[in-house]
C-alpha cells in the first residue's frame, strides 16, 4: 500500500491520480450500469489548485468523491501522500482511509450534513480535538474561523440545523480549513455565499496553497475559479455506448498500489 | 511481559507491538440453532477506537454475531481472539470461566435492546451502577456512591434519584442508566444491541448525542448491531451488512451507504424514507 518515498522531492505531487474508472450498478433498477469516469488522470503539487471543469452530470463530484474515498472506483489508483508516503486510497483497508482523512484530506462537500444537537463552534473544533490539539486552542482557532466567515457570535453555541443555508456552508467549510490539511477537495465552496464571504473564502483557499496545500475543487463561478486555480482539468463523461472496463479483481488492485 | 510469556501465550503474534493489533479479531465464526444456520463465515478486525455497525433486516444474524463475539453464545466454529490488557491476543472461547466473566464485568460492556435484560431492575439505580466497581475491588461506599452520582450526571440523570428502583424510570431513563452501569468500569469494548431500538424518536436522539459524545471523550471501541442506517452513519467509522447470516458487503460507514455495491445493501439504502 505504501512504498519508501522517503527520496519525494518538496515539489513532488501530493495528489495523483492514475488510470481511474467509476461506473455504477444499479441493481434496484434493473441491473443498469452508469460508466461515469474513464481513465482519469491528475498530478497536483504542493501550492497548486487544479479546477474540475465540465458540464453539470460530467462526473466532477464523482472525481472529488473518489478522492476522498467516498466513493468505491472500479480501478485505477489515487495516491495521497500522508506522512511522507504516497498511499493508495484505492482498495485500502477503511482505517488506513480513516487516518488519511484526519490528518491529510480535507473535503468541503456541496452540503453540510447536520449532526444534529451539536453546537457550530464544537462541530468546528471537533476536527482539531481529534488530532489531539487541547480543546482550549481547538475552540479558538474555531472562533478565529468562525468570525472570519462572519457566523455572529450568538450562533456559535447552536446548532446548525436551523441556520440559512449560506451559514451552513460557511460552518463546513470552517469545520475543513481548521486544521491544515496537506491536501483539500473543495465542492462548490462558495455557491451559496454573498460576495465578501466569498472574498473570505478566496483568501482561505490561497492561504492553504501558500502553506504548500495541493488543492483539488469544482468551482462554479468563474471570479472564484480565476481567482484561486492555477491549473484546469477537464471532466467528460464517458460515451455511454462504449463498454466500459470490466471491474478489476482484488489481485489487480493490489498491482496498482505502490 | 517479557518476550517467553508473549511467545508461551500467542506464538504468531510474538515481538508484535500491540498497537499493531486488532482489539478484537473474528475469524471464519458460524452458529446455527439445530440445523439452520445464523452466522455464517463472519471474519472481521476491530481496531482500537473504532466503532463498527453490523446492519441488516430482522433475522440476518445480527444479534446471533453479537452473542457470540461477546461470549454471551458459543458458536460453532471460528474463532474470537481479543486484545488483552497486557498486550496478548487471547481466544476468549478458550478462557476459563472465571477469566472470560472478570473480562465480561472490567473490560466489555454489553447495553442491550431491553434495559429490562441489562439492569437488575429490584435494586437502586446507585446499586445498578456500583456492581460492576465491586465486582473489581471497589469497597469504599463515600467513593462507590460518589462515582455512582457522577456516572448519573453524565448520562443526564438526575443524582437525585441514586436510590430509586429502576423500575420507577421512564425507558429512556432506563437506557442511560443501562449505558452509565456498562462504562462505569471504563471498558475497551462495548458491544450494543440496537441501543435506541424501543425509544421514541425525541429520546433516541438525545441517547444518540449522549453514545456520541460518550465513545468520543471515552476512546471506546463498539460493536454497534443496528437496522437504523441513520444510527450507523452517525455513531460508526464502519458498516458490516449482513443478509440470511452472511456479510454481503463491508467498508467505511460513508461509502457502504453513499455507495452501496451489493444488490441487497442498494436496497437497504434506497428503502430510507426522506423526511
Amino acid at each position: 500500500m505504501t512504498g519508501d518515498m522517503s527520496d519525494l522531492k518538496p515539489t513532488a505531487p501530493i495528489i495523483q491520480v492514475r488510470n481511474l474508472h467509476k461506473s455504477f450498478t444499479l441493481h434496484t433498477q434493473g441491473g443498469i450500469k452508469l460508466d461515469v469516469l474513464s481513465s482519469t488522470d491528475l498530478s497536483v503539487a504542493p501550492g497548486d489548485c487544479v479546477a474540475l471543469m465540465g458540464p453539470s452530470g460530467a462526473g466532477k463530484s464523482t472525481v472529488l468523491r473518489c478522492l476522498y474515498g467516498n466513493y468505491l472506483p472500479q480501478s485505477g489508483a489515487v495516491l495521497i501522500r500522508h506522512k511522507g508516503r504516497m498511499t493508495n486510497l484505492v482498495g485500502a483497508e477503511p482505517r488506513v482511509v480513516l487516518a488519511l482523512r484526519r490528518e491529510t484530506l480535507g473535503y468541503v462537500s456541496q452540503f453540510l450534513r447536520v449532526i444534529p444537537r451539536i453546537a457550530s463552534i464544537d462541530l468546528v473544533s471537533e476536527p482539531l480535538i481529534t488530532l489531539g490539539v487541547e480543546p482550549e486552542a481547538a475552540r479558538e482557532k474555531a472562533a478565529t474561523l468562525l468570525t472570519r466567515l462572519r457566523i455572529p457570535t450568538r450562533h456559535w453555541d447552536l446548532a446548525p440545523a436551523t441556520f440559512s443555508g449560506g451559514e451552513q456552508q460557511r460552518i463546513n467549510i470552517a469545520r475543513t480549513m481548521v486544521v491544515d490539511y496537506p491536501a483539500l477537495l473543495l465542492d462548490e465552496p462558495t455557491a451559496s455565499l454573498d460576495a465578501d464571504n466569498r472574498q473570505t473564502v478566496i483568501e482561505l483557499i490561497l492561504e492553504a496553497r501558500d502553506r504548500g496545500a495541493a488543492v483539488v475543487g469544482i468551482f462554479h463561478d468563474e471570479e472564484v475559479r480565476d481567482a484561486v486555480c492555477t491549473h484546469r482539468h477537464h471532466v467528460a463523461a464517458p460515451d455511454g455506448n462504449r463498454d466500459a472496463p470490466d471491474t478489476v479483481d482484488s489481485e489487480d488492485r493490489q498491482d496498482l498500489a505502490i | 511481559m517479557t518476550q517467553t510469556d508473549r511467545t508461551r501465550a500467542h506464538m504468531s503474534q510474538a515481538g508484535t507491538p500491540a498497537s499493531e493489533l486488532p482489539l478484537l479479531r473474528v475469524t471464519e465464526l458460524a452458529k446455527s440453532y439445530g440445523g439452520l444456520p445464523a452466522c455464517r463465515d463472519v471474519s472481521f478486525d476491530l481496531w482500537p477506537g473504532e466503532i463498527l455497525a453490523v446492519v441488516g433486516e430482522s433475522g440476518s444474524g445480527k444479534t446471533t454475531l453479537l452473542k457470540c463475539i461477546s461470549a454471551l453464545l458459543s458458536c460453532d466454529t471460528g474463532q474470537i481472539e481479543y486484545l488483552m490488557r497486557d498486550g496478548v491476543m487471547r481466544d476468549i472461547h478458550a478462557l476459563s470461566e472465571a477469566e472470560r466473566r472478570f473480562l465480561m464485568r472490567t473490560d466489555w460492556g454489553f447495553v442491550h435492546q431491553n434495559p429490562r435484560e441489562g439492569l437488575r431492575m429490584r435494586v437502586s439505580a446507585g446499586a445498578n451502577i456500583a456492581e460492576r466497581m465491586i465486582a473489581v475491588g471497589a469497597r469504599n461506599y463515600g467513593k462507590i456512591r460518589g462515582a455512582a452520582e457522577n456516572w448519573m450526571d453524565r448520562v443526564e440523570l438526575d443524582s437525585a434519584r441514586l436510590d430509586h428502583q429502576p423500575n420507577t424510570f421512564s425507558g429512556g431513563m432506563q437506557q442511560r442508566l443501562q449505558i452509565a452501569r456498562n462504562l462505569v468500569t471504563h471498558p475497551r469494548l462495548v458491544f450494543m444491541d440496537e441501543p435506541t431500538g424501543g425509544l421514541d424518536v425525541s429520546v433516541q436522539a438525545r441517547l444518540l448525542d449522549l453514545l456520541r459524545s460518550l465513545v468520543t471523550k471515552l476512546q471506546l471501541s463498539a460493536v454497534l448491531v443496528t437496522h437504523d442506517l441513520a444510527v450507523a452513519r452517525l455513531l460508526s467509522h464502519r458498516i458490516m451488512v449482513m443478509q440470511g447470516g452472511e456479510v454481503v458487503e463491508t467498508g467505511l460507514t460513508d461509502q457502504v451507504l453513499d455507495d452501496p455495491q451489493h444488490p441487497y445493501s442498494q436496497m437497504l439504502v434506497s428503502s430510507i424514507l426522506p423526511v
